[in-house]
This record gives C-alpha cells, structure tokens and sequence, in this order.
C-alpha cells in the first residue's frame, strides 16, 4: 500500500467560523417556490432543465424524421429545419447541460458533500434560478413570436445570424440573444456561489484534497463558465447591437440579395473567436462535472477507491486550464492565420493526455475491485465507452490537417454528440439513479432503469458510430436533406432511414425514464439513508431527505477522504468521510 | 457477466463495421493523398487504443464481478504505472501529431508556380475570376457590386479589365497544375468544399482566405457549401471539371473578360 492520501492522522483544526443561522422559510411558498434552500433551487433546476430538454428531444425527432425520410413531413421545409436544429442545439448544451449538471447537481451536492447547511449565498441562490427560469421562458416564446425561433445554427455565426433572409426574421435571434444574456447573469449568481461555498464553506476536516471527485468537477467547471461565459455574454451584447441599431462589430459591408447594407468594417471572424473563447471552455464546463460525478460512481459502486485521487484531482485542473487555450480548434478552416494552427492542434492533442489518464483511472478503478452492477454503474459504464469513442475521434478533428476534409461534415455532428450528448447524458442518468434516493427517500425502479439504459446505451451507439462515415465520404452537416450528391452511394439513404428509426425508439425509451421518475416517487423501494453504503458525508445526514439546514443541530467533521472503500482490517467495506480514525489501526 | 459480453460485442461490431463499410470517403483527386494518411494512421492509433480499453474494462466487469465473501482491493495509487500510461498516451498522440503538422505545413504553404483562381460565394451560388493575360486579378471592393458588376470589381483598376468571369457554369481547372484558391464572400459565411479533393476553407465576407492544391484526376467534380449559409444551404452547389491542357485551352477561349462583359451591360442598358 503506496503513500495513502486519506491523511487521517492530521490533527484536526478547530472551527474558523461559528455556525450561521439560516433563513428559515415561514410559509409554503417561501419553503417550496421562493425557496433558498440550496436543494429546493437544485430540484428546480433540474425539473426545469429537464423539461426544456424534453423539448429538445422532440426537436431532433422531427430532424431526424426529415434526414432518415426526407419530405415525409412536409411541414418541415429548411427553414424550419434550421430552427430545430439551432434551438436543438442551444437548448442541449446551454439549458440543460449546463444547467443541470452545475445548477441542479451543484446546488444539491456541493453543500451537502461539503458537510455545509446551505449555500453561503442563499438569497442571491434562489435569484440565480428565477433568472435561469426567466431566461428559458424567453427562450420557448421565441417559437410563438412572428417568425418563430431563430434559424442561425447554435453557434449564431454572422452575418447570417442577423440577415433579413435568415430563418426566424424579425424576431427569432433577439429573443435567443436576449435569453442568452439572462442565463449568464442567473448563471453568474449561482457560479459565484458555488466558487464561494467550495472554498469557503466546507465543514471542519473537510481539506481541499478530501473532496470527492464530483465537487472537484464541479468546482472547476464552475470557475472554467465563470471566465468563459463573459465571452458569450459581450458578443451577444455585440450582436444584438448591430441587429437592433446598426452598429458594425461583427458586419463587414456585404450585399445580401442584391442589396447593399449600411455596415461596414466589422470582423465576422471576431465573433467566432469570442464565441469559441466560451465555446470551447463549454464542452468542458459539461464534461468536469461528468468526469467528477462519473469518478465517484464508479468508485461507490465498485466498492474500490477511485485509483490515483490526486492524478485525478490535476487532470481536472489542467484539463480546465488547457480548454482555455484550443478554442480555434473550432476554426481551423475559417480562415484564420493558418499559422495559429500549428499552436492550437498542438495544445488540443495536449489536452488529450490529461484525459487518457481520468479514463486509465476510471478503468484501473474497477481492476480488483467488487464490481455491483447496479444502474448508476451500468450509465458509468456506457459513459466511459461513449466518451472514450467521442474522445478519441477529437484527435481526428483537433489534428488541424486531418480536420481539413473532416470539418463541418457529418463526422464532427458524430463526434460532438457523443463526446458531449450522449456521454454526459449517461452520466446524468447514472446520478439520479444514484441520488434519487437521497432526493426522494425512495429507490428507481432497477426493472425500468435497466431497459432504459440499454435500449439508450446501445441505441444512441448505434445512431452515432455509423454517422462518423456519412461524415468521412464528405456529407456536410446543417443540410435538411443529402439530396442528389454525385459521390454518396443509394445505400446511404438505407443507413441514414435506420438512424432516424433508432433515434425515434431511443427518444421514446426516455419516457420510460420519466415514468420511473413519477412513478417511484410514491411507489418505489424506501431507500434509507445510505441504500448504497457509500462514504461521502450526503449520505451520512441524519435525515432522509436531508431536512432544511441539512445536519441537524452539530456539523459532521470530516476525518478522511472520499475513497475509504473495503479498507484492509475495516469491519464493513465502507467507511464514511465522517467515521473517526480507529485507535487501533490508526 | 453480460454486460463484459455487450461491452466486447460493441468492439468486435465497430470494427467489423469500420472493415465492411461502404460508406468510406471519396477517391482522392487531389495531392493531398498525406491527409488520407494521417486519417489512416489516427484510425489504427485510435481504433487499438479504443479497443484495448473497452476490452479490458470488459474483462474485469467478468474478473471482479461481485459475488459472495469477495472483497475489493485496496490501492489508493501507483506512481509507475500512472507515468508510464501518461507516457506512453504521450507518444502516441505525438505519433498523430508529428505526421499532422508537417502534412498542415505544406497544405499553407503554397508553391511558387501555382495558378491562381477565384472563387466568390453568395445566396446562393459560386462565381469565378481567372486572371486574364496579365497574370494578374484585380482589385475588388463588396461595395462596387450591382447587377452590371456582379462581383465587384474596381473598373478604375486596370488589372481587372482582362479578368475573366464565370457565373452559373463549371470551373475549369487544369490538370496537375496546383492551384491557389482565393476565396471571397459577399454576403455570410460559405465554404466551397470538393470532397475528392479534401481542401476547404471558409469565405469570410470582408476578408480574402486561400488554400491550396493539385488536381491529380480529370473528370467533374461535384463542390458542396460547407458552411451554413441559411435556407439554401443544401443546394449551393457547384462543379469543378479538371481536363488536360489543350481541352482546358479550348474553354478558356471562350470564357469573357470583365472588360467585355461591363461593354455588353452598356450595350445592353443603351437599347
């Protein structure tokens, strides 16, 4: 046994700051709508971010439709098929990736596994998601306004996004532009949040290197959106200004149809960078958590400590680091000096190695251990194929010649849903079935749980992997249908019809996912307080669901890290973080 | 138990399909056969590496299954093996790498003897520029376009009056003859992109981007808008048509120059 991290003879330091006193809600709609208890605002986060996700997925449906069965729908003509796909897009990585993974699960794991009574800002908390809410109302009315949703793409290049021909005119990208800017004003309330709880807020004993790997993940891609998102916000900002009064930040002179604009001057290619600057840093804001998260389940379900903590707890940090300087990978072949593509493949393939590591540590995780193939397990598990299979496509794309044939085909729509769609996503549903039990007091069903992760695990690899090669014959992505193109084979039309039908069962399995969620809330297994004998402290809360302020009357302390799995000499096979060193084998 | 059998399946059905596939790109008609390489050589690095690790997680889901009375082991690190696999990831991506960069060095630097071309994007179609006897194009400026200067040329530039144009037909190349693609926008965001010959780069209106290649096959090629450009995205197409010399001599012949075409919108405007 090399060099043990859990440290658990340090001697303890006394509190720093004495126990504050909460707000304590007086009615039902101070405790269940305008709450400020972290878990609340997480809960509402996550039913809200759900929710608009479910509108997502019908969107892809009805793109799905017209790419496996062109014409079948007559309703969607490309101008609609630009808005599904826009609105598919910005709703999957911004209203409910991001959302969830650091509104909903950071808001109810970061105070909760902290050993913290809530967060240290609670009212500024509740305001993030109020915010958040407000920002996805502005979002769904853009598909009643005259025009409906904008039809840009997600990444609202200009200066199509702002064009009179674009789909979504008048209306559509100022309603988006204006969402977007109120999401990053609710998401800097909660990211501060988290930023301050984590280094603040942590209970005694409770050192920086004994936190689980799942706040670890949060905690970075939270300071990550926190520098990144500020990119978003000015080109948006930018944006809405050359749409609205005719500035020229992103507009060159330009004749659109036959008729000359008045703008001059602007830089198109400025957007792309600041868009990128936030994009890029993006995919990892949503990829931490889930490494963090997916370390964690792994672990507790293995009944093994997570393998190499602090190599783990680096390559977070230098992934998040790193992420800051590959943007441009987005932009190999936007024109830009070609030199900066040597700097920029250079530090993407860089970034691959801290990655490989989390992934060989994941994998020597569950070498030797006590392998439970529990649900949580089962998503971890599909997480790690999908992502290795998503990540290592990412070195076709961040090697810069390679991305040359590659880029803006098929091959990049493959690789990006499932490097960040389908992997974090498994991931997302690993956790609930992990936390359900602590949110809920009760257990998901395992019969459900196990048919919707395979029919998602399977299916979603089997929409993805096939699509790489549409992509590698040089079929572009954004277009509605192939249509007649000399070098695609009839057989195509076969392959890309098999797609859309497994994307249509895969979309409709998800129900059975919320019907588990529904239905387990008043019918499922009584949990107890810790159904997974797992040794970080949310499991340890003298009630289940935890109750407002979490610990009851006396804080835990924290004597050990995250990971004590089947420790040599221990009675059980878990001790938790709050579990006082044992004289005898101290 | 089942699931290390799903989880090996899923590696022998990848690769069974990636070895049975139709769908596999284009033939090449381009010099950029150094691309397909470092495809080629990514996909053996990337497909072992994806197998290696999915097989051996599949076997330990087997091995350490949990059962009755067995119990984890307890090993919170290993410094060695942890270098070791950084290491060795690290060569290999330096072996993707290495072959990337030098092939990206010749794809930005453009021979000496390159003839050079013009492509123009717009809602929704392509247009060309040759440079006439001079050898030269003109100046252009987005602002000069009308429907008698539909590409914008600036008619006080005498460079530009023997520039040859093409609107609504084929581009002509010439064969094994490399060429250097200037590229122009002038409206939004295109990418004129001819799978076979694996080059393409964005047209950013208010800038002039570029790349470069050989055409190394004759025939017509199909060109595709890589970028979105909104509702006809789909159908900006275009073809490109390599042919020998004295095939391509014989189109250039009759091709107008700018200088032609403004005398003809005159003649046009005056009747």
């Amino acid at each position: 046994m090399v060099d043990v991290p859990s440290d658990a003879t340090v001697p303890l330091s006394t509190a720093e700051v004495e126990d504050v006193e909460l707000y304590h809600p007086r009615s039902w709609v101070t405790k269940y709508v305008f709450s400020q208890d972290a878990k609340i605002i997480a809960i509402q986060y996550s039913l809200t971010a759900l929710a608009i996700g479910l509108v997502a997925l019908v969107l892809s449906w009805l793109m799905r439709l017209q790419l496996g069965f062109p014409g079948l729908v007559s309703f969607i003509d490309p101008e609609r098929y630009y808005q599904l796909i826009t609105m598919h897009g910005m709703i999957m990585v911004i209203y409910l990736l991001t959302a969830l993974f650091l509104g909903g699960f950071g808001n109810y794991l970061i105070p909760l596994m902290l050993g913290a009574r809530d967060m240290v800002f609670p009212y500024v908390n509740m305001l993030s998601y109020w915010i958040y809410l407000l920002a996805v109302l502005v979002l769904v009315a853009g598909f009643f306004v005259p025009g409906g949703t904008t039809g840009a793409g997600w990444t609202l290049y200009p200066p199509q996004a702002i064009l009179a021909n674009t789909p979504g005119q008048p209306w559509g990208i100022i309603v988006m532009l204006v969402s977007l800017i109120l999401f990053i004003i609710g998401f800097t309330m909660g990211g501060l949040n988290y930023v301050v709880t984590v280094l603040q807020g942590r209970t005694r004993g409770m050192t920086l290197m004994r936190m689980p790997l799942t706040i670890w993940g949060i905690f970075t891609a939270t300071v990550m959106a926190l520098l990144a998102f500020p990119a978003l916000f000015v080109a948006a900002v930018m944006m809405l200004l050359d749409r609205l009064i005719g500035t020229s930040f992103f507009m060159p002179s330009i004749v659109a149809l036959g008729e000359q604009l008045p703008y001059r001057g602007g830089s198109p290619i400025l957007f792309q960078h600041l868009f990128w600057f936030f994009g890029h840093p993006e995919v990892y804001i949503v990829a931490l958590p889930a490494f963090g998260i997916v370390s964690d389940l792994i672990s507790t379900h293995a009944r093994k400590n997570i393998f190499g903590y602090r190599m783990m707890v680096w390559a977070l940090v230098a992934i998040g680091a790193l992420s800051f300087v590959v943007w441009a990978h987005h932009m190999y072949v936007s024109g830009m000096h070609p030199s900066f593509g040597f700097f920029f493949a250079t530090t993407t393939l860089i970034i691959a190695i801290p990655t490989a590591i989390k992934v060989y540590n994941w994998v020597l995780t569950l070498w030797r251990g006590d392998i439970h193939f529990t649900l949580p397990m089962l998503f971890a598990l599909g997480f790690i194929v999908t992502f290795v299979n998503g990540g290592l496509t990412g070195l076709f794309l961040g090697n810069v010649v390679v991305d040359v044939p590659l880029s803006d085909t098929m091959f990049v729509v493959a690789h990006f849903h499932m490097v960040m769609g389908v992997a974090p996503i498994l991931v997302i549903f690993g956790a609930i079935y992990h936390w359900y039990p602590k949110v809920t007091g009760r257990m998901l069903d395992t019969t459900l749980g196990k048919l919707h992760f395979w029919i998602t695990f399977l299916g979603a690899y089997l929409i993805f992997f096939p699509m790489h090669y549409i992509g590698l014959m040089g079929v572009p992505r954004r277009y509605h249908e192939i249509g007649d193109m000399a070098f695609v084979p009839a057989s195509t039309a076969t392959l890309n019809g098999f797609i859309t039908v497994v994307a249509l069962i895969v979309g409709a399995a998800q129900l059975i996912f919320v019907f588990n969620l529904a239905w387990s809330l008043r019918r499922g297994q009584p949990a107890g307080g810790n159904p997974w004998r797992a040794t970080t402290l949310e499991w340890q809360t003298p009630e289940t669901p935890p109750a407002h302020g979490n610990w009851g009357k006396t804080l835990p302390v924290v004597y050990r890290w995250a990971y004590d799995y089947s420790v040599p000499g221990a009675a059980e096979d878990f001790l938790p973080q709050n579990q006082p060193p044992d004289p005898a084998t101290a | 138990m089942g699931v290390a059998v799903v989880l090996a399946l899923v590696v022998i059905g990848s690769v069974t399909f990636h070895l049975l596939s139709p769908w596999w790109w284009t033939p090449i008609a381009s010099n950029w056969h150094y691309i397909d390489n470092t495809i080629i050589i990514t996909f053996w690095i990337t497909g072992a590496v994806f197998a290696a690790v999915v097989l051996f997680m599949a076997y330990c889901l087997f091995r350490f299954r949990h059962r009755e009375g067995h119990r984890a082991a307890y090993e919170p690190e290993n410094k060695r093996l942890e270098w070791w696999l950084a290491i060795g990831t690290g060569i290999g991506v330096a072996a993707m790498l290495a072959p990337g960069l030098v092939v990206w060095k010749q794809f930005v630097t453009v021979p000496a003897d390159a003839a050079t071309v013009e492509i123009v994007g717009q809602q929704w179609q392509w247009s060309f520029r040759l440079p006439g006897a001079d050898g030269q194009l003109g100046a252009t400026d987005v602002t000069l376009v009308s429907p008698e200067n539909p590409l914008g040329l600036d008619p006080k530039d005498a460079r530009g009056q023997d520039d040859i144009i093409i609107q609504g037909d084929q581009l002509h190349l010439l064969l094994d003859k490399p060429v250097k693609v200037l590229l122009r926008s002038l409206d939004v965001v295109h990418d004129f992109y001819v799978p076979e010959f694996r080059a393409k780069m964005d047209m950013i209106p208010g800038n002039v981007t570029y790349y470069w290649f050989t055409p190394t096959r004759t025939g017509t090629f199909e060109a595709l808008c890589a970028e979105l450009c909104s509702t006809g995205h789909t159908f900006m197409r275009g073809g490109v048509v390599v042919e020998p010399e004295s095939e391509y001599r014989a189109w250039l012949q009759q091709q107008k120059t700018f200088a032609q075409l403004t005398a003809a919108a005159r003649d046009q405007a005056r009747n």
